[in-house]
């Protein structure tokens, strides 16, 4: 059918070696960008913008982030919120000491502080392993929330404790506050996460990814073979954190508006774990899949209801969702452990050998 | 059609939905006039237990206008429920379902959607009701036109607690070299009356000690309630909602600390002194409004909606504070659309009348009467500058089975509370650099 590599030769060790070595899957990639950067912004309403699209995207940013240092890395961490925090927390102390910089600076900027806090609870990461690492980084997750409530400093001593987005323009335009469109914020989080992806996907498909690999897989193997151990963990919780820490700055400037220590939370961190595990550990696309069933199947759950044409309460609807999630997250987990992302590996598979399957 | 084609085309339609926006203004079902009255709700989550009476009570109000009077002066409310399960991405999530269909107002019922939603709401102009939480400095109409939060702030209740305290003693210089403890959930609604609690210590001699609770740590207290039994304080002030309220109480009853000197802000209700047990009676709590089904409204609510099988509340429990918290909330919602209707001449009004209407609330006891509330609660004058009234509020304690008025109503101390506010409002928008002058025009002179 269409999706067939036949008659694409690859005649260098560079095309051999491709991200994306099958035209179809380019031309679909390129499909979907166009999509997402042209068709989104001009046909979707704003409630699919600001309340579906903008979530998403931070969701699978932050997935990416944890699935950098958990999927590829193999270092459990359950401080995900907490970098997140750390992000937002720095982007509003730094835009409102100076307003006068391009907010979009100072959300990539934010995550360099997030990556150093990340460093700084990463380093028992190499005396400690597996569980007892989960549990490093959740007193991470505590401490930073705890901070968050408890300096005032970080929220400029606002009588209400809570982070407000100041307004901020970008090319005349407002893109934070009230004023600010929804085609702008949406269009803003995507380039943002788009660029961090490309990032990504260059960094694990190179030297430093295949580090990371051979760390997650045996670390004393990695060790054997020159990879210092320290250095390798420790980038990857500065990359990760990096990731969370940008997510959470857009999550608070682009999406929320204003946020409560409360949105920093560990159940928040744990919603990020399991995107990150039902997406498919150690796989980018993963990411995307796992923010897109996690977050998105409760909204098209809740609107399902009345199309089907039953009037159902909205606390009864979130119950439902709430099993159907559940299910659903034990049901991937059994047929398929290793996620989403590895369905959609076996589909595409699948689809290249069809009709004869071998 | 099979089965899976119904499926697979009504998730096609919901997608399209989400897609193209099913953001069509809001009509009754036979073309007539209607107002659309969103109600944010959480029955699920940690915060059900508050969640679930406020949210029947506020239905429940509206429900019995709809079929006592066909709604409000002749166009129904099309009454919808929005789950947030005090979930600040949820709740978001709700707004932006309802604001492209023309509410007339919103009701966050949590202060972490009440927060991003004060600058949205008079560029989207849809006016919030934040009734007795929120921001206490949105109070100040001058700045906030768009945002209300009657009767009372956290301030304000601050200051009735320390002046039924000084009525107990027999005076405010009697709280002189006495120990006070004060709490409260380690969050915006539990800390913002920090400054003003210090302040009143500072000014009236007394010592205060804070005992913050961190909201994932609601159900164990125990260490404060240690903190509680070594410092031995005379009085304790909770600032609680969820889980922490019932924790709160049975720590209290554990440690035998004296009931009748434990008050808290409004919002315990009658099942989480309950759950306490016999050790919780003379815990005292303020309040505003009546309990119990002693009212002509609440007759009436009992009349065309519960018997009629229309409402959700669990036998017994209409009358509840939360629930007549819920019926007062939502008297103030139609009393808002009714005043919107009268200043405007239309039947259905858009959130911008709404807002009028609200800051013209003047809720008489005559008033009072039509509305079946005589003797139910305390007049109430809503202004363009005064979106809050600052009104007086009463002490009740739990005898064992129900909550029961104790004294008169207590007016807040205005002239500590009304400079905090002030210079609250003024830091908000010195914060938020700008944050629009007030632009709407005032009804009320």
């Amino acid at each position: 059918m269409l999706y067939r590599e036949t008659g694409q030769f690859k005649t260098s060790y560079k095309a051999d070696m491709a991200v994306f070595p099958i035209r179809q899957d380019r031309i679909g990639l390129g499909l979907i960008l166009l999509v997402a950067f042209v068709g989104m912004p001009l046909f979707a309403s704003e409630f699919m913008l600001s309340a579906v699209m903008i979530p998403l995207l931070v969701f699978a940013l932050a997935a990416l982030g944890l699935n950098l240092l958990t999927g590829y890395t193999g270092q459990l961490s359950l401080g995900t919120a907490g970098f997140m925090g750390v992000g937002a927390y720095a982007c509003y102390k730094l835009t409102t000491f100076f307003p006068e910089v391009n907010l979009i600076v100072w959300i990539l900027a934010s995550g360099f502080f997030s990556a150093a806090v990340g460093v700084l609870f990463g380093l028992p990461s190499l005396r400690i392993k597996g569980f007892y690492l989960a549990v490093a980084t959740l007193a991470a997750q505590f401490f930073l929330q705890w901070c968050f409530i408890r300096i005032p400093w970080l929220y400029n001593n606002n009588v209400s404790g809570a982070i407000e987005a100041p307004v901020r323009t970008l090319f005349g335009m407002p893109v934070t506050g009230p004023h600010a469109s929804a085609e702008l914020r949406y269009l803003v989080v995507l380039s943002t996460v788009a660029l961090l992806t490309w990032i990504a996907s260059n960094l694990v498909h190179g030297r430093v990814g295949r580090s990371w690999m051979a760390v997650r897989d045996m670390d004393i193997a990695a060790e054997l073979m020159g990879i210092r151990l320290l250095p390798t963990k420790l980038l990857a919780f500065a990359v990760s954190s990096f990731y969370c820490g940008v997510a959470g700055a857009l999550m608070v400037f682009l999406w929320y508006g204003s946020a409560e220590p409360e949105v920093f939370s560990i159940s928040q961190s744990f919603l990020i774990l399991f995107m990150v595990i039902i997406g498919g550990l150690g796989s980018l696309i993963g990411s995307f899949f796992g923010a897109a069933l996690i977050y998105g199947l409760p909204i098209v759950l809740k609107s399902l209801f009345p199309v089907l044409g039953l009037s159902v309460g909205a606390a009864t609807i979130e119950h439902i969702t709430f099993m159907v999630v559940g299910a659903m997250i034990i049901g991937f987990l059994i047929a398929e452990p290793h996620g989403l992302a590895s369905i959609w590996r076996t589909i595409k598979q699948k689809l290249r050998v069809w009709p004869f399957p071998y | 059609m099979g089965y899976m084609s119904k499926v697979l085309l009504s998730a096609a339609s919901g997608a399209a939905m989400l897609l193209g926006g099913h953001l069509a203004p809001v009509q009754a079902q036979d073309g007539k006039d209607a107002n659309f009255v969103p109600l944010f709700t959480y029955r699920t989550g940690p915060f059900s237990g508050s969640g679930i009476p406020i949210a029947n009570g506020m239905r429940d109000y509206l429900e019995m206008l709809n079929q006592r009077d066909g709604g409000i002066g002749g166009a129904k409310i099309v009454i919808e429920e929005c789950e947030t399960g005090y979930d600040t991405k949820k709740g978001l999530e709700c707004y932006e379902a309802v604001k492209g269909r023309n509410p007339v107002m919103v009701n966050p019922w949590s202060t972490g959607i009440t927060l991003p939603l004060i600058p949205r709401a008079a560029v989207d102009k849809i006016p919030v009701l934040s009734m007795a939480y929120g921001l206490s400095a949105s109070a100040d109409g001058q700045t906030f036109p768009w945002i209300f939060n009657p009767p009372n702030t956290y301030w304000d209740g601050l200051s009735v607690i320390i002046k039924h305290i000084a009525n107990e003693l027999g005076g405010l210089d009697k709280l002189k070299g006495k120990k006070i403890g004060y709490i409260y959930l380690d969050a915006g609604f539990g800390k913002e009356p920090i400054p003003m609690f210090e302040q009143f210590a500072k000014d009236l001699g007394f010592e205060l000690k804070l005992y913050p609770v961190a909201a994932t740590d609601m159900q164990n207290q125990s260490s404060q309630w240690l903190g509680v039994r070594r410092d031995r304080p005379d009085y304790m002030v909770m600032y609680g909602w969820g889980a922490l309220n019932p924790t709160a109480i049975k720590e209290a009853a554990r440690i035998n600390y004296p009931m009748n000197r434990f008050i808290s802000i409004w919002w315990p209700s009658e099942d989480d002194a309950r759950s306490a047990g016999p050790g919780a009676k003379g815990f005292r709590e303020l309040n505003w409004h009546g309990v119990g089904t002693d009212f002509p409204v609440l007759k009436e609510i009992q009349k065309h909606v519960i018997d009629k099988g229309l409402s959700k509340v669990a036998k017994g429990k209409e009358g509840e504070v939360l629930y007549n918290r819920g019926v007062y909330n939502s008297m103030l919602i139609a009393e808002g659309i009714r005043n919107a209707q009268k200043l405007t001449g239309k039947k259905a009004v858009t959130g911008e009348d709404v807002r009028r209407g609200l800051e013209a609330i003047n809720l008489t006891p005559e008033r009072l009467k039509e509305l079946g509330m005589e003797g139910f609660t305390d007049p109430l004058k809503l202004s363009c500058a005064d979106h809050n009234g600052h009104g007086a509020a009463f002490v009740q304690e739990w005898d064992g089975e129900k909550y029961v008025k104790i004294g008169g109503p207590i007016k807040p101390m205005e002239d500590k509370v009304g400079p905090v506010a002030a210079a609250a409002a003024k830091d908000y928008v010195e914060k938020n650099a700008g944050w629009p002058k007030r632009t709407e025009a005032c009804d009320s002179k």
